[in-house]
């Protein structure tokens, strides 16, 4: 085991760089001067580098970046905390095996894991029975709020972690159950809140689907459907900037920088927090351990 | 029966905290599952979905008799089972090999393995666009004219996409399929190599000898779920990384993708249901399956 054999550094050499690579390309070309790139093509070594990408896209019209960093950010928090509170509060009375009726319930949670009834009727419960169509709401509610997996995984950290014992003297100490879930579970159950709210986190930052499905107009665009539409359409972001500062940048405009450029905003937060929450992430995994 | 009513009254805060989560799943949940209905109705919007006629098993009998239920079928099986034999193969090798890593630098090559994971298929799509490009991807721009090849339009050509979908694939989650089967090595007993390497095998000969057989029991039932999962497929990895493109259909559609497009695109209600209720019926009876393969091998691996 004490001596390392060099092919083994270089596969992973090989892999570490096939993950990194398409991210760098990308970060170089949202810094590469449009010509270049017009001329040369998307270049992890280019001719001239240039910052017209960014400039262009905070100085002629700022809003259209920071209105969908607003919303992501909004339904990034609102969405996680109500998530995690509605999680712990179902999780939690099912991990009680003195709770009558317990298995009826469990099962209903679980068996929205098994079968789902498609896509279209359940389109059509948040388009026609609860209109949330171009609403903030649509992007927080549908689907992504409670996932009979998360209230799994929850459920077994609390019948793991909290001793019956501790709950049984509170009570005889006269505090209520609400009592005893805030003041003494959720206290206790800090490592599974931090992994199910990272899941959360990563889960509403990354959606771009609710979007799709339930906006058509553009005040709800989150960061990812911003992304979206102009990835598939180039003219997006410059059409929709045309107004005031377009003019300071007569002739050219860094269309394809630009596009580059959107990716790099959009990806930025994750990427950065990434060193930080990747240990917990894979902690998170393992205590996940989920049974029925 | 009185006493349960009792005890139930005593523990009333704990139903009323259950509450919330029980309303949403009613809500997101279960009434989709009563709205498969709908794939036995014709939809007419001016009666309204419950007032719409019954047709029976006709919009299946359209499906079917279209090309387009074989496609999508064959489409959503053959990835997921490319995917299932690679991810399998190449998951177990990294997790092998990065345990002969025992230097510092190991965490770094997990890291950047489990990076992509967490990227969204937007910008996957982004970064892909970034290699593909017709007119200024590295591929057309760099590679292919120093293998002095002629370029190629990616996003209009369906032959390539089996296989970028396949290595999108595997790029996005090699880091994460791996985990478990490098919690699995390290859990192994040392004592097994030190015996090993007092009898003189090679690190070969206990790699094949001693850690992959032990790794068995977990890629089976790892391979079993995935099973269970065949007729569902990554809307954002069938939609977001071919850019929606047209022509790419042929192999980039999958049953979820088709079921997208007959909804918000051409409006088809009653065809994308059916394909809708088809995939969750299968999909069903295939987990229940898998479960119970899982349960014969491992009771405390099954779902249930």
């Amino acid at each position: 085991m004490k001596k390392e054999y060099w092919p083994v550094h270089l596969f992973f050499g090989i892999v570490t760089l096939a993950m990194v690579l398409p991210i760098a390309l990308v970060l170089i070309a949202s810094f590469t001067d449009e010509r270049s790139i017009l001329s040369k093509g998307y270049s992890l070594f280019p001719e001239r580098w240039s910052l017209d990408a960014y400039r262009f896209l905070f100085e002629s019209d700022p809003w259209v970046i920071l209105d969908s960093y607003g919303v992501t950010l909004f339904v990034t928090a609102v969405g996680m905390l109500v998530s995690l509170a509605v999680t712990a509060m179902l999780a939690y009375p099912l991990s009680r095996v003195q709770l009558p009726f317990r298995t009826g319930f469990s099962f209903y949670v679980f068996f929205t894991i098994l079968f789902n009834g498609g896509m279209v009727s359940w389109y059509l419960v948040f388009a026609q029975y609860i209109d949330l169509r171009d609403t903030v709401w649509a992007l927080i509610v549908p689907g992504l709020l409670l996932n009979g997996f998360n209230v799994l995984i929850m459920r077994t950290f609390f019948s793991g972690s909290i001793p019956p014992a501790l709950i049984e003297s509170a009570y005889i100490d006269g505090a209520g159950e609400l009592r005893i879930f805030a003041q003494f579970v959720v206290p206790l159950s800090k490592p599974v809140f931090a992994t199910i709210g990272l899941f959360n986190t990563l889960a509403y930052w990354n959606d771009w689907f609710n979007s799709l499905v339930f906006l058509t107009k553009a005040k709800f665009y989150s960061l990812q459907y911003l992304l979206n539409m102009s990835l598939l359409n180039i003219q997006f972001l410059s059409q929709k900037s045309q107004n005031a500062g377009a003019a300071s940048f007569s002739g050219l405009v860094p269309q394809e920088t630009m596009r580059m450029a959107m990716a790099i905003i959009g990806m930025g937060p994750i990427v950065l927090a990434y060193p930080f929450f990747q240990k917990y992430f894979v902690k998170g995994l393992t205590i996940g351990a989920i049974k029925g | 029966m009185k006493t349960v009513w009792k005890t139930a009254y005593r523990y009333r805060a704990l139903y009323l905290l259950m509450l919330p989560g029980l309303l949403y799943l009613l809500i997101n949940n279960y009434m989709p599952m009563l709205g498969v209905v709908i794939a036995f109705k014709e939809i007419n919007f001016t009666k309204g979905i419950w007032h719409s006629d019954w047709v029976g098993f006709h919009n299946f009998k359209y499906l079917f008799a279209t090309s387009d239920a074989y496609v999508i079928t064959r489409n959503t099986i053959l990835y997921n089972t490319a995917f299932i034999v690679l991810g399998l193969i190449l998951s177990v090798a990294v997790a092998i090999l990065l345990n002969e890593v025992r230097s510092r630098i190991r965490k770094a090559y997990q890291s950047a393995l489990l990076l992509p994971y967490f990227l969204s298929t937007v910008i996957v799509a982004y970064l892909l666009f970034g290699l593909l490009s017709p007119e200024y991807g590295l591929m057309n721009k760099a590679v292919l004219p120093m293998l002095g090849l002629d370029p190629v339009y990616w996003y209009m050509d369906p032959k390539y996409w089996p296989v970028i979908l396949t290595l999108v694939y595997i790029w996005k989650s090699i880091g994460y399929s791996s985990i478990v089967y490098i919690a699995a090595i390290v859990g192994i007993d040392q004592e097994y190599y030190e015996a090993a390497t007092i009898d003189g095998a090679t690190k070969w000969r206990q790699i094949r000898h001693i850690t992959i057989p032990l790794l068995y029991p977990i890629m089976t039932i790892m391979t079993l779920l995935a099973v269970g999962k065949i007729f569902y497929s990554d809307f954002g990895l069938f939609f977001q990384v071919p850019m929606n493109s047209g022509p790419l259909l042929p192999a980039t559609n999958t049953i979820d993708t088709y079921v997208y497009r007959g909804l918000m695109q051409l409006g088809d209600i009653s065809m994308a249901s059916a394909a809708g209720l088809y995939q969750s019926v299968v999909g069903f009876a295939l987990v229940l399956l898998s479960n119970f393969a899982v349960r014969k091998i491992n009771r405390d691996n099954a779902l249930f």
